[in-house]
C-alpha cells in the first residue's frame, strides 16, 4: 500500500529531465487527449440518465404506492349508506392514513376533460370515489377487499398495482440499462485509450530503443510513458467531464408534471458523481500504458 | 572484462558464428573484419549483452549474461559505450541532451557532469553544433555525435561498429584519432570495419590486434595486413 502511494505520488510530481525524453507532441498524443475527452463527456450523459432513472423509478414507486382509490357503485339511495360504511371500514383499518369521500366538485373536476364542464353530474349514476392514502407500514390490500365485500358490496379497490408495476419496472429497466452505458462507455473508453497508448508506444519505438542501448532500466522507460499518458487521459477525461457537466446544466430543469425526458440530470448529491471519470480514466490510463510498456520493452534486450 | 567461451550463435537458420572463444584483455585496442554478413555485429550485439548465445557461455565483467536480469543488463551497458552501426538519437532533443542521455538515464546529469559533456562535445568537434537537433547533422557528425554519447560514462569499453562506415576518409581519420586518445586514456576499444585502410593506419598510431571473422570462426589475423 505504501509502495503504491509512493509510486502515485513519483507520478504525480515527476522527473522534468524523464519527461523530456519522450516527444511532447504527435497525433498519437492528441488522440488520447481527445478521446478520452468525448468518453469523459459520453459517460456523463450516461451517468445522468442511469441516476434520472433511478429517480424516476422510485418517484414513480413511491407516489403511486402510497395512495389508493375506492370506488363505490351503488344505486343512488344506497351511495350515501355505502359510502359511510366505506368510511367507518377504512378508519378501522390498520396501515390506512386517511381515507377521504371526494365532493362533487372534485368528481365534477376529474369528468370535466371528457365530458365538458356543463354536465350535470348529480343526475348521472357516477360510482362515489374515496381516496385512501397509505400510512406505514401499510395495509393489507387484500384482507381491506375481503372486508369492504362483506360490508359494502359495492366497493372496489384500486390500489395502482396493477399499473403502477409495469411503470416501475420500466425505469428500473432504464436505471440497469443506464448502468449498463456507463459501464460500456468505461469499457471501451479503456479500451480506446489502450490503444492510443499502444499506437503512441509504437510511433515512440525509436525513442524506447536508444533509452534501453544507453542503459535505461525498464522502469524509469516506462515511468516516462506512464506518467505522460496518465496525465493526458487525466485532463482529457477533466475536459470532457466538465463540458458534460455543462451540458446537463443547460438541459431544460425538470417540471412538477414532466415526462421522463426533462428530469434528465443530476439531482443534488448526483452531480458528484461524474467527479469519478476522471480519476477513473487516469487509472485505465496508467494500467493500460504500464502494460503497454512493458510488453513493448519485453521485445528488446 | 568480456568473455566468450565456446560460443555459437544462430538467428534461426544455421548458425552463424560458431564454436567462438575470446578474453577482451583491459586497455588492448582490437579491429573486428570480416566480410559483410560474417558476423560482426552479432559478435559485437554478443559482447554487450544485446544478444544471448545459442550455446556456449558469454560473461561481462565476470557475470553470465544468461543469467543477467534485465537491470543488470542496463546497469552493464553503463559500463560499454557502444558506438552503433545505424546510430539513433532522440531526434526532438538536442545533440548535447542527446549526447547527455546515458547520465540523464542513469540520475546522474549534474552540474559537474555537464561541464564535462562541454569539453566532451569540444573534443569530438562538435560545440558549434551542441543545440542542432539530430536529423540535421552530417554522417561524420552523426558518428561523433554517437562517439561522444558511447564515453560519456566513462566506460571502461568502447564498442565501435562501422564507425566510418559513411564517412569520408578524413573524417575516418578524425573518428580514429579520437578511439585511439581513448584507447591511450586506458579504455579498451574495438572497432568492427571492414576499411582496411583504416586499420593499416591505425597500426601506426596504436598496438592493435585483428580478429577476422571468416567461415564462422574468428581468427586472429597475421601482422600481413
Amino acid at each position: 500500500m505504501r509502495r503504491a502511494l509512493s509510486e502515485i505520488l513519483a507520478l504525480l510530481v515527476g522527473d522534468p529531465q524523464a519527461d523530456r525524453l519522450v516527444p511532447p507532441t504527435g497525433f498519437t498524443a492528441r488522440l488520447t487527449l481527445i478521446t478520452s475527452g468525448i468518453m469523459a463527456f459520453l459517460a456523463v450523459f450516461a451517468l445522468a440518465l442511469s441516476l434520472a432513472a433511478g429517480r424516476l423509478a422510485e418517484r414513480w414507486g413511491d407516489e403511486l404506492s402510497r395512495s389508493a382509490t375506492l370506488r363505490i357503485s351503488a344505486p343512488a339511495e344506497q351511495m350515501a349508506e355505502q359510502t359511510a360504511a366505506a368510511l367507518r371500514v377504512l378508519e378501522t383499518t390498520a396501515g390506512v392514513d386517511r381515507a377521504r369521500a371526494l365532493s362533487e366538485e372534485e368528481q365534477r373536476a376529474l369528468l370535466e376533460p371528457w365530458f365538458g364542464p356543463d354536465i350535470p353530474v348529480e343526475t348521472l349514476p357516477i360510482p362515489q370515489l374515496i381516496e385512501i392514502v397509505e400510512g406505514d407500514p401499510g395495509y393489507d390490500a387484500d384482507g381491506l377487499r375481503l372486508r369492504l365485500q362483506a360490508e359494502v358490496p359495492g366497493a372496489v379497490l384500486d390500489d395502482h398495482t396493477r399499473w403502477r408495476r409495469p411503470l416501475v419496472e420500466a425505469a428500473s429497466r432504464l436505471r440497469v440499462l443506464g448502468l449498463l452505458s456507463v459501464g460500456l462507455i468505461f469499457t471501451a473508453m479503456a479500451a480506446m485509450i489502450t490503444l492510443a497508448a499502444n499506437a503512441a508506444l509504437a510511433a515512440n519505438a525509436q525513442v524506447i530503443v536508444v533509452l534501453r542501448l544507453v542503459g535505461a532500466r525498464d522502469s524509469y522507460i516506462a515511468k516516462a510513458f506512464v506518467r505522460r499518458f496518465t496525465l493526458r487521459a487525466l485532463s482529457g477525461a477533466a475536459l470532457g467531464m466538465v463540458a458534460g457537466l455543462v451540458a446537463v446544466w443547460f438541459l431544460p430543469a425538470a417540471q412538477e408534471d414532466g415526462g421522463f425526458l426533462t428530469g434528465l440530470g443530476f439531482a443534488g448529491a448526483g452531480w458528484l458523481w461524474p467527479l469519478i471519470i476522471p480519476p477513473l480514466a487516469a487509472v485505465v490510463a496508467f494500467v493500460a500504458t504500464r502494460s503497454a510498456a512493458r510488453k513493448t520493452l519485453k521485445g528488446l534486450r | 572484462m568480456i568473455e566468450l567461451d565456446n560460443v555459437a550463435y544462430s538467428y534461426g537458420g544455421g548458425e552463424l558464428l560458431s564454436g567462438i572463444s575470446f578474453a577482451m584483455q583491459p586497455g588492448s585496442f582490437h579491429f573486428l573484419t570480416g566480410p559483410s554478413g560474417s558476423g560482426k555485429t552479432t559478435f559485437l550485439k554478443l559482447c554487450y549483452g544485446a544478444l544471448v548465445p545459442t550455446s556456449g557461455q558469454v560473461r561481462l565483467f565476470d557475470r553470465d549474461v544468461r543469467t543477467m536480469s534485465r537491470d543488470d543488463v542496463a546497469m552493464t551497458r553503463r559500463r560499454i559505450g557502444v558506438v552503433h552501426q545505424d546510430v539513433q538519437f532522440l531526434d526532438h532533443l538536442p545533440v548535447a541532451d542527446n549526447v547527455a542521455l546515458p547520465l540523464t538515464v542513469s540520475g546522474r546529469a549534474h552540474l559537474d557532469e555537464l561541464a564535462n559533456l562541454r569539453e566532451l562535445l569540444g573534443w569530438v568537434g562538435l560545440k558549434a553544433r551542441a543545440d542542432a537537433m539530430p536529423p540535421e547533422l552530417s554522417g561524420g557528425e552523426r558518428q561523433r555525435a554517437a562517439l561522444a554519447r558511447a564515453v560519456i560514462m566513462s566506460p571502461d569499453v568502447i564498442l565501435a561498429d562501422e564507425p566510418t562506415g559513411n564517412v569520408d576518409w578524413e573524417m575516418s581519420q578524425r573518428l580514429l584519432k579520437l578511439l585511439v586518445e581513448l584507447n591511450r586514456m586506458g579504455k579498451t576499444v574495438m572497432i568492427a570495419s571492414h576499411d582496411l585502410g583504416l586499420i593499416r593506419a591505425a597500426k601506426t598510431q596504436v598496438q592493435a590486434r585483428v580478429l577476422r571473422i571468416a567461415g564462422r570462426q574468428l581468427q586472429l589475423a597475421g601482422a600481413d595486413l
